[in-house]
């Protein structure tokens, strides 16, 4: 009979969740330790073995520099999961305090910072990141300020929304009654209520980041040229694809489990939330 | 031969439980071996506290169960196996014997859909053509006394009041003309006045329907009102059922003495509540009548602990408070009573701080204090506080009711500790470490009011703080808050729209409509005749006594529109009033009458010989 | 009305300020290191580099609402047919890809939901989720991969001589991010739709499930989903960057790309403003379409 709400299996998401950490884990490991973990240096060239097949010495096979796949696809862990969720952070604070602030008092500065925000938001983001990262150089910073900034408009308005509904409780009315002030209000009436929704939308805009900022790099605009982006790298041997398909094959795996490893996790706790 | 006969009805749900040891494993019994039955032409009251399972029974009924639910037993529908119809026989079923009126009509409708539509699709797919249907939809919905039917009809849900959204439901139940009618707690979140009339409509239905009916509440006086036969429910099994009058006068099973012990009767008050004086003795005040609060007579010369003067507050063109004045006097208990709309949840507001009114005074001790509360001093803060109406919201899920009370003690400057704070209203100490989430609606309730007596307040201001409550918690709750205001000597401006409730605690009793306080006095003199015609409605409307059906006519049906300011020609009530004297009543201002028994009255009717008053100039609306 | 326009406004002072920040001197950078000192001067002049930041904004903001975008730094063309061409290329694009989006994605999103919790509700799930987490490139080289080198149904580039078979897989490869994830909030409407007591009330009713489904489940699911299709149509308009490179198609995407490679400042500016627009344009539609679903604020409160 449709509609009616079946029990969804509670081992079949712990499965998920199993899943989801353990791919993250093992990029996190890649990024943090990719110097011990790789077999061969990322940049380190055998010219007699290019283009090799994967094997058990190469376990992804070589490039057209004789370049080790698997090192280069393990160093290139760490170039996403330092910028990403530094922008993401930087998301996080600006959005939250943003939202708070114009969700709590409303009013002209709420108009105001509205349409702002969501003057920035038109825009897809990758769009100010291309014009960002052309003009302004190939650095992380300016990749961790502008998707930083490309992504606070979401976070405000998430947290603007929660705090709405909030603000109309009774214990904040009870607050203000106690004589509470603003900052009280806000950091411990309100913030530990809505801290679950905030932790929800910043796990997927991590995503999103691993997302962009995989894109960028594969259009040319990652961070620090040579560094062994997963873009870059698909990028660079997209012509090798009919002869040498393990160079661009997993690299490209690589970014796809990344993204899907943050969103399952992002799934999962927003499941456990409404639960 | 009984029309509906449920035997051996059991309902357990399947565990969706996290944890792999218990997923899967069926739950205890929500439902546990019930068995009853209801001729044709009978209602019988399911009555119990929450949780008892009376919700899964309808639904068990209605075969409307989530599929986690296994069901065992038998339900028999005039010869008709329910249990064991399944598709379009059981559709067919839906469609001609059983109807269901549920508790939040809002809920009940589709928000995209026009009300009219929805009462015509259960006719069209009992083969009306589209023309009849829709004609008949509009002809239903005059049976069910809807005002201005043709145009309701074409209405959405949210454009309409409860009271008529409730109607609409239960003109689709009638288009249904089934043979079991289920209600499940009807009237629940409506006025009185309007549970009233929904009430007098359901009653005057199953006569011509001459269906089963099972009648869900937790309230005993509904059951008292509306049914033949009754059965107690305590935890999915039925402990006592039987002829209303036998159960309910000489119970025979202790679950339901407990529940009617539990009840306060009706007409009783804090004076005569013998459950009450057992544990609080009542000390004898010197005053006129000896059940009157302290010395009122006195208190016309000194200030009053808190006067409010002109107040006026405007959402628009809706008025909200419309030049209302009121006095407490020290340690007094003021009930304030009013349907929704009336404005009496606002005036507690801006007695709190939480409303800034546009005009008027707020004096507490005889010195005007800020209207807003930020503005407020803090010991004006700690002198008036406020206890709300929903346990849910009232309190901060992510804190624990021991750091709520520290911090209520710590900001308002309380001089007891937090154990003699939550002993004093009943909390135990193993509730302190607790998150206030897993409270029940009674313990919050308890919490928020621990919450504002914390700084030694003067004045709480209540609204509606037990409504949202079982009605056997509403009285704990009650006997707490009686017991709290006379050990400590502190005032309430008790707020609700039940009027039992309300003459239960009170020392006084304003009654509010459309923004304006129409009467005002102690309770008994507001209780007896003569009364504001408004006040006459309130009190036929609370009455525990079985609906006759002459009586209907009295009251106007559907909710009228409150006036706004341009149209405040007259009197407030006077498009509402049985009494309203044509040309007088519609055009000029009532007079505010003192009567005898220092009752205040806003009418034009000649109620009874005046005496002076020496407080109706200030108070006086010009 | 006014609200957007305001947002727009403030659009272009974005951009605006952004496309001006870039360090080094323009007009030495379009003629080169070889140019004398006294060339440079007279092409700064000639651009209108000399005068002060508030008025080359208002100059341009002027220009641009006119319909005179300037001349671009490298290609010698006016900007202004240069970025319309473009657009044209990519509208049409874009237009095919929403027109697969959204029957796809409801009609999954939908079954999803009514079958919640069986086998097919997983199958979409979790292709839904493979969708959302797929960037373009990703899918772009493996449909390439697999489509036009190993079985060779479809050619390699979206160039005009393929005609409508190039398109193909640029369509789908920009649908993929999208369907995988509107079908998902379609789904989790569905699903909570279905929970909600006039559903109960409405099958009590004893109509049929395609009633049901049709009359009270449909059109209470679609107003979150609906506002989730704008959010989207962005990121759709964002992949196409990729899309464009991937495929070689000169739709706006790749013309951004190559104006911000070449410090190309009227043509960017344009170029970007033109998306802003257009994507403020599709905001104003689904606040439309979404006003039409919900009479709540169609009609308001009358009470």
């Amino acid at each position: 009979m449709i509609g009616t709400r079946s029990a969804a299996d509670p081992s079949r998401r712990r499965v998920t969740l199993v899943i989801a950490v353990t791919i993250l884990a093992l990029w996190v490991a890649s990024a943090l330790f990719g110097g011990v973990l790789a077999p061969f240096s990322p940049s380190a060239q055998l010219p007699r073995l290019k283009f090799a097949d994967p094997s058990a010495h190469h376990l992804f096979g070589t490039d057209g520099f004789g370049r080790d796949v698997f090192s280069r696809v393990i160093a290139g862990a760490r170039p996403v999961l330092t910028i990403a969720p530094l922008a993401v952070l930087l998301a996080t604070v600006t959005g939250t305090v943003l939202g708070l602030l114009t969700g709590y008092f409303g009013g002209l500065t709420d108009g105001v910072a509205m349409k702002i925000l969501q003057s920035i938001a038109i825009l897809p983001p990758l769009f100010p990141a291309v014009l960002a990262v052309a003009l302004l150089g190939r650095s992380t910073t300016v990749l961790v300020v502008v998707l930083g900034f490309a992504f606070m408009p979401i976070i405000t308005w998430t947290v603007r929304s929660a705090t709405l509904v909030e603000r109309e409780k009774q214990f904040v009315e009870a607050a203000r009654l106690r004589g509470e002030s603003t900052a009280y209000i806000l950091g411990r009436e309100i913030l530990p209520n809505i801290a679950g929704s905030i932790v929800v939308e910043s796990t997927v805009r991590l995503a999103d980041a691993v997302f962009s900022i995989a894109t960028l790099a594969f259009i040319g605009l990652g961070a620090a040229p040579g560094s062994p982006d997963w873009g870059a790298q698909v990028a660079d041997n997209r012509v090798n694809l009919q002869f040498a398909w393990w160079t661009v094959l997993f690299p490209a795996v690589a970014v796809a489990s990344l993204v899907i490893s943050v969103s399952l996790l992002a799934d999962v706790i927003r499941e456990r939330r409404s639960a | 031969m009984s029309l509906l006969t449920v035997t051996d009805l059991t309902v357990a749900y399947r565990s969706t439980n996290r944890s792999a040891s218990t997923s899967g494993v069926i739950g205890p019994a929500a439902v546990d071996h019930v068995s009853f039955h209801v001729d044709a032409g009978e209602t019988l009251g399911l009555v119990g506290e929450s949780g008892c399972g009376k919700s899964t029974i309808a639904l068990a009924i209605a075969r409307s169960l989530p599929p986690t639910a296994r069901v065992s037993g038998q339900v028999d529908l005039g010869g008709i196996d329910v249990t064991a119809l399944s598709g379009s026989a059981l559709r067919q079923w839906w469609r001609s014997e059983f109807a269901m009126v549920y508790q939040e009509p809002q809920a009940a409708l589709n928000p995209t859909m026009r009300v009219g539509a929805q009462i015509a699709e259960v006719l069209r797919v009992k083969g009306f053509e589209r023309e009849a249907a829709e004609r008949e939809s509009v002809a239903l919905l005059e049976r069910v006394a809807m005002t201005n039917p043709a145009a309701i009809a074409r209405r959405y849900p949210h454009q309409i009041s409860g009271g008529q959204q409730q109607r609409v439901v239960i003109a689709m139940a009638l288009a249904i003309r089934p043979r079991l009618l289920v209600l499940d707690e009807p009237t629940t979140g409506l006025d009185a006045t309007v549970e009233r009339e929904i009430l007098q409509l359901i009653a005057d239905l199953r006569v011509e329907l001459s269906a089963a009916v099972l009648f869900i509440t937790h309230d005993l006086g509904l059951v008292e009102r509306m049914c033949e036969r009754v059965a107690v429910l305590q935890a999915g099994q039925i402990k006592e059922h039987g002829p209303v009058a036998n159960v309910l006068v000489a119970p025979t099973h202790e679950y339901t003495r407990e529940l009617l012990a539990c009840a306060i009767p009706p007409g009783r008050t804090k004076h005569n509540d013998a459950i009450l004086r057992a544990e609080l003795p009542e000390v004898d005040r010197a005053g006129e009548h000896g059940t009157a609060g302290h010395g009122m007579s006195e208190q016309r010369e000194a200030a009053p602990l808190l006067e409010v003067r002109n107040i006026v507050k405007r959402y628009g063109t809706v008025v909200a408070s419309d030049g209302v004045s009121l006095r407490i006097g020290n340690g007094e208990v003021v009930g304030l009573v009013g349907e929704s709309g009336s404005g009496k949840t606002t005036l507690g507001r801006i007695i709190a701080g939480l409303t800034v009114p546009d005009e008027g005074q707020v004096l507490l001790r005889g010195d005007a204090v800020a209207a807003d509360l930020a503005h407020r001093r803090p010991e004006v803060r700690r002198s008036i506080q406020m206890v709300f109406q929903s346990p849910d919201s009232t309190l901060n899920p992510r804190h624990r009711v021991r750091d709520v009370l520290k911090r209520a003690l710590l900001k308002l400057g309380g001089s007891s500790t937090v154990e003699q704070l939550a002993a004093s209203c009943r909390l135990d100490s193993q509730q302190l470490g607790q998150l206030t989430s897993t409270l029940s609606g009674g313990q919050k309730q308890r919490v928020a009011i621990a919450r504002a007596i914390a700084g030694d307040a003067a004045l709480v201001v209540c609204d509606e703080p037990v409504s949202a409550l079982d009605v056997s918690v509403q009285a704990t709750i009650l006997r707490l808050l009686v017991e709290l205001q006379e050990h400590r000597d502190v005032a309430l401006l008790f707020v609700s729209h039940d009027l039992a409730v309300v003459r239960y605690l009170s020392d006084r009793i304003a009654v509010m409509y459309a923004g304006r306080i129409v009467e005002e006095g102690p309770t008994e003199a507001v209780l007896a005749a003569p009364h504001h015609p408004y006040t006459a409605e309130l009190l036929a409307a609370s009455d525990h006594r079985a609906m006759d059906t002459g009586s209907r006519a009295l009251f106007s049906a559907g909710s009228a529109t409150v006036p706004s300011t341009q149209e405040r020609m007259g009197c407030v009530f006077a498009d509402r009033c049985p009494s309203r004297i044509d040309g007088l009543c519609t055009t000029t201002a009532p007079p505010v009458r003192l009567l005898a028994n220092r009752l205040r009255i806003e009418c034009h009717l000649d109620l009874g010989p005046e005496v002076d008053d020496p407080v109706a100039g200030e108070a006086a609306r010009i | 009305m006014g609200g957007f326009l305001l947002t727009l406004a403030l659009t272009s002072i974005l951009i605006f300020a952004l496309t001006n920040v870039i360090p080094g001197d323009v007009a030495r950078r379009i003629l080169g290191r070889e140019a004398s000192q006294e060339q440079v001067n007279a092409k700064r002049i000639e651009l209108g580099l000399d005068r002060s930041i508030l008025v080359q904004y208002r100059s341009w903001l002027g220009g641009f609402l006119r319909g005179d975008w300037g001349t671009s730094y490298t290609k010698g063309e006016p900007v202004r047919e240069l970025v319309l061409s473009h657009l044209g290329r990519s509208l049409e694009l874009g237009l095919i890809a929403f027109a697969v989006v959204v029957p796809v994605s409801l009609g999954l999103g939908l079954v999803a939901g009514l079958r919640n919790g069986t086998r097919t509700d997983r199958v979409i799930t979790v292709l839904g989720l493979c969708g959302t987490a797929t960037p373009e490139f990703v899918s772009g080289v493996l449909l390439l991969i697999l489509f036009s080198v190993r079985l060779n149904w479809l050619p390699s580039s979206a160039r005009d001589e393929y005609g409508l078979k190039g398109l193909v897989l640029p369509v789908i490869c920009l649908v993929i991010v999208c369907v995988g994830y509107i079908s998902r909030m379609v789904r989790a409407s569905v699903v909570a739709t279905l929970e909600r007591p006039f559903v109960r009330t409405a099958r009590l009713k004893g109509i049929t499930t395609s009633a049901l489904v049709r009359r009270h489940v449909l059109r209470n699911s679609l107003v979150v989903p609906v506002t989730a299709l704008g959010v989207q149509l962005r990121y759709l308009i964002g992949g196409l960057i990729t899309v464009e490179l991937l495929f070689n198609y000169a739709g706006i995407g790749s013309l951004l790309l190559g104006a911000a490679q070449e410090k190309d400042l009227p043509t960017l500016q344009a170029a970007t403003m033109v998306t802003g627009v257009v994507i403020m344009l599709t905001f104003v539609l689904t606040d439309a379409v979404y006003a039409w679903l919900d009479p709540r604020v169609r009609v308001g409160e009358t009470r």
